[in-house]
This record gives structure tokens, sequence and C-alpha cells, in this order.
């Protein structure tokens, strides 16, 4: 008996463990009757919060009576494959998905979200920065409403400034590098800077935004080959490497996402970061921080002659070709970008719209901020709109780390990704 | 007697009539709604991964799956992410599994003593393989967060550590916090099943090589262990093979980083299928991660069988 059991044991565990690394799910949610149900899928990680959403939500379902929407949350690292799955894997559950930049043309070739370029409105493609429609765009068509237009700015600690002496906030990385020196040699804190450095997207974002300001952000050229292993990417890389060396990062960093750069910074353990505008309102809260009211924003440093940079964190809001309600769906999105819906609550995302920064009625919550922003959205550079763009951030990440851990040199790392790039576009 | 049993009785005459179904036929209708359910949940999605496994699918390419053969194996077993994975994961599996049989052992040597607080020890021990893996693997990286984790102000406030360590984020530490997080949980599984083991063995035997003049190690060595060995093997080929294909205490913790240092092949497979969103490849990968395991439980098993004849 011993041996067919022994089969059976092993026929078993091949079928537990091929199921676990290949099965998927499919579910149908039901419409409503005379009711129109969307279902709408948004991030919960940076820009709007959900109390944010539910607030243009509610404004909108009173004016519109017959539509409910019901909205979802996820991580930003979980928004992109929950998406996919959900309109390729055939549930097909979401009328409306969160689109981050690097994703139009991998979602318009993957068949997920519909042309909507002859239905935008004329005020809204006047009106809004134009940096907010590289989220909505691909190849001179529209695929999405624009939603958050945002970037990453640069905080830091007023109290700690002036208690190592300096007088005036950062311009350029130099400068970065000799307040830290100043602040880690008074002994403030141990690390002046925390940085959002994990292998996820956070990581791509601060050394795209760095690469502007270290000789260009334009990663792959018009042939689709690789120009990050040089220029500013490389530059990039080796100035996040070298602040590491020096004792200025906090190596936890590595295994950081912008939350983490938020708690650190609120706890009085860093004097400075890069992060998304909410931070600002996140570091301030007297309920969440330790140093709320000394954290004061700039635009991020620039160098040489590049006065600042800033990555694009826009995102659209995209109607996915499984809706069974587009124009309801168009509607609510257009309703939510709004001028009217975007000015409602500045504090954790910026209006997309030009006019709301000459309205003083808006800006008047945070001049300071608003003037950051203005001159960081002129200056925003874009990570590559490629199909293939999940599949190269992926091994960007590692080759990042492979460098910030001292595994590969920064040239090293970044030549083999370019190496592999043929292999990645398949 | 129902009227379809008394037409059919008409039809074949008495004497068949009351003879019974064969009680192989009774069987097989009884099993046949499971046997349905699993050919419908275990069968056809096997044999559809094995088609997929030869075609290039990916998920971002709707309508474009070219057939290629074993194509997407003979790719896995020449890449050098696909043995690198591999390596990380026996690596997982050989510490993590031995240490917890070394623990394990010792713990159920200690819990099948006479002692006083025995039960209490008992339950104890078993407390956190009682916690889901999820929450242990939570836990672990509050443990080893570099900022505020208790691991850092334990070993800082003792004097071991003049600063703060960041476990989880460099990537030559966090294979092993990783193998401490799993160690800590399954050890008690271990150490239960060790003892179990030790109480089926008679006293008397031990007693008597002791009144022949062995010492307590002697009788351990010669007497104990060899008679739990069967039980050890069943250990090792439950934990090998749960540990080969970790992959949720490993995705809670790290997500396979930092710069892959914890990208076990289970994960390696999961980044493949659902990051990727190849799922030829991925299915292919699932086939490998199964015929590893395969090998594996065939190696124990003829050791097992080597044993019980012996």
């Amino acid at each position: 008996m011993r041996r067919p059991r022994g089969r059976t044991l092993l026929a078993l565990l091949a079928v537990a463990t091929v199921l676990g690394a290949c099965s998927g799910a499919a579910t149908q949610a039901p419409g409503g009757g005379g009711q129109v149900t969307l279902h709408a899928l948004f991030m919960k990680q940076a820009a709007y919060s959900d109390a944010d959403v539910k607030a243009m939500t509610d404004a909108f379902t009173a004016a519109n009576p017959g539509i409910t929407v019901v909205p979802e949350y996820v991580g930003y690292d979980a928004l992109h494959d929950k998406i996919v799955t959900d309109q390729v894997g055939g549930s097909g559950l979401y009328d409306i998905v969160l689109m981050d930049t690097p994703w139009p043309a991998e979602f318009v070739k993957a068949n997920i979200v519909t042309d909507i370029t002859d239905k935008i409105p004329a005020d809204f493609k006047n009106g809004i920065f134009p940096s907010a429609w590289t989220a909505a765009t691909y190849n001179g068509r529209y695929y999405g409403v624009p939603w958050i237009n945002d970037t990453k700015f640069f905080f830091y600690n007023t109290k700690m400034f002036s208690e190592a002496g300096i007088t005036s906030a950062p311009k350029t990385w130099d400068d970065v590098v000799a307040d830290a020196k100043a602040i880690k040699q008074k002994g403030i804190v141990q690390y002046p800077i925390v940085a959002s450095w994990k292998q996820v997207e956070a990581v791509i974002c601060d050394w795209t935004q760095l690469a502007a300001v270290f000789g260009g952000a334009n990663f792959l050229d018009a042939q689709g080959n690789a120009t990050f292993n040089t220029g500013g990417g490389l530059g990039a890389l080796q100035f996040m490497k070298s602040l590491l060396d020096q004792g200025l990062v906090n190596p936890a960093s590595l295994g950081f996402i912008e939350d983490d750069v938020n708690s650190t910074m609120a706890a009085g353990q860093a004097a400075m970061a890069l992060n998304w505008t909410y931070g600002y309102s996140v570091m301030n809260d007297p309920k969440q921080s330790k140093v709320a009211g000394q954290i004061a924003v700039v635009a991020s440093p620039g160098e040489g002659n590049v006065a600042t940079s800033g990555v694009n964190g826009g995102m659209s809001l995209a109607v996915t070709k499984s809706s069974k309600h587009p124009d309801q769906a168009l509607q609510y999105a257009l309703w939510i970008a709004s001028e009217k819906s975007q000015e409602m609550d500045t504090a954790n995302a910026f209006p997309m719209w030009k006019a709301s920064f000459q309205n003083p009625e808006v800006t008047k919550a945070n001049p300071a901020f608003f003037a950051a922003a203005q001159e960081q959205f002129a200056n925003l550079v874009a990570r590559p709109v490629v199909p293939y763009y999940t599949k190269l951030s992926n091994a960007l990440q590692v080759a990042i780390q492979l460098a910030l851990q001292g595994k590969e040199s920064p040239k090293q790392a970044l030549d083999d990704v370019a190496a592999k790039l043929p292999q990645l576009q398949q | 007697m129902s009227q379809a049993l008394r037409v059919r009785a008409a039809g074949t005459g008495p004497a068949h009539a009351r003879r019974p179904w064969p009680e192989s036929w009774v069987a097989a209708a009884f099993i046949a709604p499971a046997a349905l359910v699993v050919l419908f949940v275990v069968v056809v999605p096997l044999a559809r991964a094995a088609w997929m496994s030869l075609f290039d699918i990916s998920l971002v390419r709707p309508g474009d799956e070219p057939f290629v053969g074993l194509g997407n194996y003979i790719e896995q077993l020449t890449s050098g992410d696909f043995w690198a994975a591999t390596w990380r994961a026996l690596w997982f599996t050989v510490v993590s599994t031995g240490l917890e049989l070394g623990l394990g052992l010792a713990l159920a040597l200690l819990m099948d003593q006479p002692l006083r607080f025995r039960w209490l020890l008992r339950t104890l021990v078993i407390l956190p393989w009682a916690l889901p893996t999820i929450v242990n693997a939570l836990m672990w990286r509050w443990i080893d967060n570099a900022e505020y984790g208790a691991l850092n102000a334990l070993l800082t406030q003792l004097g071991i550590l003049h600063s703060y360590q960041v476990w989880l984020s460099n990537s030559d530490l966090a294979m092993w916090m990783v193998i401490l997080a799993d160690v800590w949980k399954m050890t008690p599984l271990v150490a239960i099943l060790l003892l179990a083991a030790l109480q089926s063995v008679s006293p008397e035997l031990v007693e008597a090589a002791k009144v022949d003049g062995a010492t307590t190690l002697q009788a351990l060595r010669h007497v104990l262990l060899p008679l739990i060995v069967p039980v050890i093997l069943i250990v090792l080929v439950l934990r090998t093979m749960e540990a080969f294909k970790v992959f949720d205490i490993v995705w809670i913790m790290t997500g396979g980083g930092p710069a892959n240092a914890t990208q076990t092949i289970a994960i390696y497979a999961y980044q493949t299928a659902y990051q990727g969103y190849d799922f030829g490849r991925g299915a292919a990968l699932g086939y490998l991660i199964a015929l590893v395991i395969m090998v594996l439980a065939a190696v124990y098993l003829r050791l097992l069988g080597r044993l019980g004849r012996t």
C-alpha cells in the first residue's frame, strides 16, 4: 500500500502547487434595474483621500439621483494589477478606473480603456495644465479625464534648519548636501534625509525627478533604445548612492514608500524629504505629527542651469471597455474633475485647472505652496509611456536597488537593464 | 417499490430485479459527485495550465497567442533569474527546515520531561503556530522595522548593537529575517509532532539502556532517536515541500526585495504571471515548481520506504 499512497500524495501536491500558481477567478456583478450603479476604482496612498472622493461623489449623486457610485480603494502598488486582472481576466466589474501617467499605452493596446476623444469638452482641453494630459492621452487620442496633477516637492523642517544655522531653503542639490552635512555634524538627527526608495514604483519617481536635473530624464530615444544608462539616469543614481555612502540618507529608505517618509519626518527623525503634495498636510497635522507647523515646502531643487524638476505624478480617470454605462461613467469623471469639484479641498492635491492658481479664494489656503506648485508644474518630466512600461519599471527598480545596496555599480546595474530591453519589449 | 423499478423488473424478470447493484457500481455512484467537482476544479484547470504553458500568452496582448511548444520551459531553464530564484528557495528550505527540526527536537525533549508547569509550556509553545501566517509576517515586519522595531530596541538596550540596523532593506540580511520569522512560526508544529512520537516510545527502553550504563546522550542517540526517525522523516517531507514553495510570509515581509534578495521561486512565478501578465510562462513555472517538489517527495518517500523495510 505504501507506493500507491505515495503516488496519491505526489499527485495531490502537484495539483495544489500548479493550482496555486496558475488559477484565476472570475465573477460578474449584476447591474442595477432603473438605477445605474457605477463601480469606480481609486487608490489610497497619496493625493485625494477617501474622504475627498466621498465628498466629490456625494455632490455628484445629489445632482444625479439616478446614478449610484460605489468607490473602491487599493494601495498604489496593487492598482495596476487590479485593473488588468479585472478587465482582461473577464470580470469587468469597474466602470471607471484611475490610470497613472505611464499606463495609457499599455491599456490602449490591451483594449482596457475607451477612446473618449470626441467627448472631452473644449473647456477641459483648454483649461487644464498640459502636463496633466500625459496621463490621459496616447498617440494623440484621449483615453482619460485628468484628475490628479501631482509631483514631488521638497519638504524641510524649519526648526532643524535654524538649529543648524541654515538661513534659507536649498535651491540646488549641492545646497541639500551641504545642509544635510551641517545638520548631521551638529547631531540634530542621525540621517538628515529620508526617501521612498523601496523596490516599487516610488523609487522610479524619485530617480526620474533627479534625472531631469542631472542630465535629462528622456530614458528612451525615438527608436526605443535605452538612454537611461547614460546621462541623467546614471547621474541621478550615482547621486542617490553618494547620499547613502555619506550617511546623509536614512538607509531604511531602501524599504520605505511615501507613507514611511511622512511618518519619519513626522516623528522628527529626518530634516528633509521629497514627497507628493499630500505629505504637507500629513507632516503638519498635529494628530499625526510631532513636528506639526515646522514643515515648510519649496520647489524641488535644481542643479547647474536647471532651476527645478518634477516627476509627472498625474493620474486620470478612464472609462473601461467593460462598462455597461460608459456615458454615465464619463459624466461622473467630468464632474469630479471639474474646476468646482477640484477646488473643494486643496490640502491633499492641487487642482489641475490653470484658473485655480489665479483665484485668490483658492490659493489663500497656502500661497507659498501654490507658488512652488506652479513653478514645478511648468517643469514636469514623464516616465516613458510605452506598452511594456510595467516590465521596464520592475527591471529598473531591481537595478536601482542593486546599485543602492552596493551589489553593482550604478553603471553596471543600468547597463544590465539596457541589455535586457529587447526581451522586456516582447 | 417505485414505478420505475417495477417497469424494469417487468422487462428483465424477477430474478434480475432482486439482484442488487454490484458493490463497485454503488461505490462509483457515491463517488461520482465528488469526482465531478474534482474534475472541474482540479483536473480541468491543471490540463488547461499545461496547455497554456505551451503558448506565449500575455494578458495585455489579447488575441495574439502564438504556439511555442516547450519554448517557455526551455526559456526558464536557461534563464539566470529562474535559477537564482530556485537557489534562493532551496537556501530558504534547507536553513529554515534544518533550524526548525533542531529547535523542534530540543523543545520536544524538554516538553517530554516531567516538569512542574509542563501544561503551561506546551500551551505557550503552540501559540506561534496558532497565528495565521499573514499576521505572523506583519508582526515580524514591525519587529524588524528599522526605526521603531522591537528588535533594534532590544539589541541596542542590551548593548549588542551600537546603532539601529536596517534588517529588511539590507539585501544581505533580509533572507535571514524571513527565515527567522518562519522558524518562529513553524518550530512549534515540528515540536508537537516530535513530542507525540517521543511519547509513543516506551520509557522502559530508555531506562533499560541507562541500567546497562548508557549516558543520557547515548540513550538519546542510540535508543530514542532511531525510534522516532520515521516521524522525523515525515516532518522533513512536509516542511521541505512547504518551504520550497514559500510565498505568503516572504511576500508580506519583503515583497521579494530588496534587489530581489528574497525572490524565491514562488514569488518569481507570481511576478511573472500576475505582474508581468505572462500567463504562458507563469503556467510553465507552475509546472516546473511542481516537478521539483515531486522530485523532493520521491527522494523522501524512497528513504521512508527503505526505513520501513529495515
